[in-house]
C-alpha cells in the first residue's frame, strides 16, 4: 500500500512540478530565513571577535567607539575626524605601551590603503607570501584577496584613488609599486593595501616630490627669504622611483600629520589601567577604547535584534505554514472527485490519507532540502558578505 | 455459478424525491444484462447499488455468494477492488497518470501484476500506442477505452459499465461491446451495462427498463 500511495503521490507532484516547486520554494524561503540569519550572525561574530579580542586598546578621535573600531580594525569606510601624530609620540613617550599608527583614509581600486609601520605586520602575524616587504616610500604590499581579485603581483603597480573628484587642488593619485603579497589571514588584512605611514602622508599631500626648482629658473615664480615659490610649470611626481626618491620631502611638523587611529599595546595590565585613566577625560579630543568591550556590546545588541527578528520570522513561518495547509486543503478539495473515484475502485481511506500525506511530505521535504541548500550557499559566502558589509 | 441477484431492494435519496424498488433481478454468471432508460431515471443509481457503492435501505444484493448488505464498508471496498470492474460514465481517469498507470492503478494497491492482461487489452482497444502518454492528452474516445481497460485488467467476476459507448463512434462502439461481452464470457463474469442507446438492445440476452422500478 505504501509503495502504491508513494507512486501516486510522486506522479502527482511530478506532473504538477511547477506548482509544487513554487510552493516548496516559498516554504523553503520562510524556513531558510531564520537559518540564514543565524549563519550570518555567526559569521559576523566569527569575523569580528578574534580581531577585536586580539587588539588590547585603540586610540582614536572621540565619538562613536563602534565607528572607530570598525574603521581601525576592519578598515570600514567611516567618516571620522583625524587625530594628530602628536598622540603617537605622546603614547610612545609614556613607555607604557607600544603604539602602532594607522592611516586608513585612502583607497586604491576600492581597497583601503592602510598606512602603518612594520610593527603592524608583526603584531597581526602577517607574513609575506610572495615578493618582499615595503622598503621605501611609494611601496605597497597587498592583502591576499586584493591581489587575487585584482590580478596584482609583485612588480606590478596600482594607483591610489582620487578621493575628491571635484577638488582640483586636492590629493592626486599616487602610483604605488607592489613589492609583495601577504599570505591569507582570513581577516580584514586580506582586503587591504598596506603602505608605510609616510606613503599615506604622501598620498594626503603632506609630502611631495617635484623637479628641482633651483636648477630650473623658469619654474620659479617668486623667491622669498626661506622659500622658493614655483609656478604651475613645475613637474610634480606621482610615482616614487629610485631616481626621484630624494626629491620627496615633507612640509610642516610631523606632530601635525594626521592619523586615523593608533593601536595601543600596553606592556602589562597596570600599564593598560594607567593608559585608560589618562584618556578618561571627556574634554580630550581623543578616546582610548577596549575593542573587546565594544565588540561584546555590539554582539549583545545584535543578539537582541536577532531575537526580535526570530520572533517576527516565527510568526511569518506560522503564517506561511497556515497558508500552505490551506493550499493543500483547497487542492485536496478540488481533487475530491479523484479521491472518490479511487474510493469507488476499492482503495481504502487509509491508503488515500497516506497518498495525501506523502504528497505533503514530498513537497515539504523538497522545501527543507531547498532551505538547507540555500543556507549552505549563504554559509559558504557568509564571511565574504560580512567582510563586504564591513568594508 | 451464481451471478448477481437483487431481492426486494429499496433505495431512496435523503431528499425523498427519488425512490427505487426492485422485487427481484437476477443476472447469471457469464451473462450480460442491459439497464435501459432515459436520463435521470435512476440507471446509474441502480448500477451503484449493484456494485456496492451505495448501501440500500432494504433488501439484498448478492454478488456470487457474497451478500453485499452484510458486509462492512471496508469489506465492500476490498471486495470491489478484487472482484468488481467499474466503468464510470465520466471515465474517472487520473489525468496526471499515464495510460498504463491508470489501467494498472487498482492492481498497484492490491500488489498484483496485471501488466500482460493490461497490454493485451490496450492492443485490443487500440490504445497501446499511448501506453506511456498521460491520459490528459487523449481524445474522449481513447479515454473511455482506457477506463474500460482499467475495469477489465484484473479480470473481475462482476463488471458494471455506465454508458461505456457514449463517446464512441459506431465502429468502436461495436468493438468495445464485443470486448466487454467476450471478457465477461471468458471469465464467466456477470456484466451489467447502463445505456440509453436503444441500438444496443438486441445485444443483451436480458434487459430491463429502470423506470419500471421507480414508483
Amino acid at each position: 500500500m505504501i509503495a502504491a500511495a508513494f507512486h501516486l503521490a510522486r506522479c502527482y507532484v511530478a506532473r504538477h512540478r511547477a506548482q509544487s516547486l513554487l510552493l516548496a520554494a516559498a516554504l523553503a524561503l520562510v524556513v531558510a530565513l531564520p537559518l540564514c540569519l543565524k549563519v550570518l550572525a555567526h559569521a559576523v561574530e566569527k569575523v569580528m571577535r578574534t580581531r577585536a579580542q586580539s587588539t588590547p586598546l585603540l586610540l582614536g578621535p572621540r565619538g562613536s567607539a563602534l565607528d572607530l573600531m570598525l574603521k581601525a580594525l576592519y578598515f570600514k569606510r567611516q567618516a571620522l575626524p583625524e587625530l594628530s601624530a602628536q598622540h603617537l609620540r605622546e603614547i610612545r613617550a609614556t613607555a607604557l605601551a607600544e603604539a602602532i599608527p594607522l592611516d586608513a583614509r585612502f583607497h586604491a581600486q576600492g581597497a583601503p590603503i592602510i598606512g602603518t609601520q612594520l610593527e603592524y605586520f608583526a603584531f597581526r602575524h602577517l607574513q609575506v607570501a610572495e615578493g618582499r616587504m615595503i622598503t621605501r616610500l611609494g611601496d605597497c604590499v597587498l592583502g591576499a584577496r586584493v591581489a587575487r581579485e585584482r590580478g596584482l603581483a609583485p612588480g606590478g603597480s596600482l594607483f591610489s584613488s582620487q578621493e575628491q573628484v571635484f577638488d582640483m587642488a586636492g590629493v592626486y593619485p599616487l602610483k604605488m609599486r607592489v613589492t609583495g603579497v601577504l599570505a591569507p589571514s582570513g581577516t580584514a588584512d586580506d582586503d587591504a593595501v598596506f603602505v608605510d605611514l609616510k606613503t599615506a602622508w604622501l598620498i594626503s599631500g603632506a609630502a611631495h616630490g617635484h623637479d628641482d626648482v633651483a636648477a630650473q629658473a623658469d619654474t620659479v615664480l617668486k623667491q622669498e627669504t626661506a622659500n622658493t615659490v614655483a609656478n604651475a610649470s613645475v613637474r610634480m611626481y606621482h610615482e616614487v622611483t629610485d631616481k626621484n626618491l630624494n626629491t620627496f620631502h615633507f612640509h610642516g611638523a610631523e606632530d601635525s600629520y594626521p592619523l586615523s587611529a593608533i593601536l595601543v599595546l600596553p606592556r602589562d595590565a597596570k600599564a593598560e589601567a594607567l593608559l585608560a585613566g589618562r584618556y578618561l577625560k571627556d574634554s580630550l579630543p581623543v578616546q582610548l577604547i577596549r575593542p573587546r568591550d565594544v565588540f561584546e556590546s555590539l554582539m549583545s545588541t545584535l543578539f537582541q535584534v536577532e531575537r526580535l527578528v526570530f520572533i517576527v520570522l516565527g510568526v511569518t513561518l506560522t503564517a506561511a505554514l497556515a497558508i500552505s495547509a490551506l493550499v493543500f486543503a483547497l487542492s485536496f478539495r478540488l481533487r475530491s472527485r479523484e479521491f472518490r473515484t479511487l474510493s469507488d475502485l476499492g482503495i481504502s481511506p487509509a491508503a488515500l490519507r497516506l497518498t495525501r500525506a506523502l504528497e505533503i511530505t514530498l513537497i515539504t521535504t523538497t522545501a527543507v532540502l531547498l532551505a538547507l541548500l540555500l543556507t549552505w550557499a549563504v554559509q559558504s559566502q557568509a564571511e565574504t558578505w560580512v567582510r563586504w558589509l564591513l568594508g | 455459478m451464481a451471478g448477481i441477484t437483487l431481492t426486494d431492494l429499496s433505495f431512496s435519496y435523503p431528499s425523498g424525491q427519488f425512490r427505487l424498488h426492485v422485487d427481484h433481478l437476477s443476472v447469471p454468471a457469464g451473462s450480460a444484462f442491459g439497464l435501459l432508460g432515459p436520463s435521470g431515471t435512476g440507471k446509474t443509481t441502480l448500477l451503484r447499488l449493484m456494485a456496492g457503492l451505495l448501501p440500500p435501505e432494504r433488501g439484498q444484493i448478492t454478488l456470487g455468494t457474497t451478500d453485499l448488505t452484510t458486509l462492512t464498508e471496508a469489506q465492500r471496498r476490498a471486495f470491489r477492488l478484487s472482484q468488481v470492474g467499474l466503468v464510470f460514465q465520466d471515465f474517472a481517469l487520473l489525468d496526471y497518470l499515464t495510460v498504463a498507470e491508470n489501467i494498472l492503478l487498482p492492481q498497484r494497491f492490491t500488489g498484483t501484476d496485471a501488466t500482460p492482461t493490461a497490454r493485451t487489452l490496450a492492443e485490443r482497444l487500440e490504445i497501446d500506442r499511448h501506453w506511456h502518454q498521460p491520459t490528459s492528452q487523449l481524445s474522449q474516445g481513447e479515454r473511455q477505452r482506457v477506463a474500460i481497460a482499467r475495469a477489465l485488467a484484473h479480470e473481475p467476476r462482476f463488471l458494471f459499465a455506465d454508458e461505456p459507448t457514449a463517446s464512441l463512434d459506431t465502429g468502436r462502439r461495436d468493438l468495445v461491446m464485443d470486448l466487454l461481452f467476450e471478457c465477461a464470457a471468458r471469465t464467466s463474469a456477470s456484466l451489467v451495462i447502463v445505456t440509453h442507446d436503444a441500438a444496443l438492445l438486441p445485444r443483451f440476452p436480458q434487459h430491463a427498463r429502470v423506470e419500471d422500478w421507480v414508483p
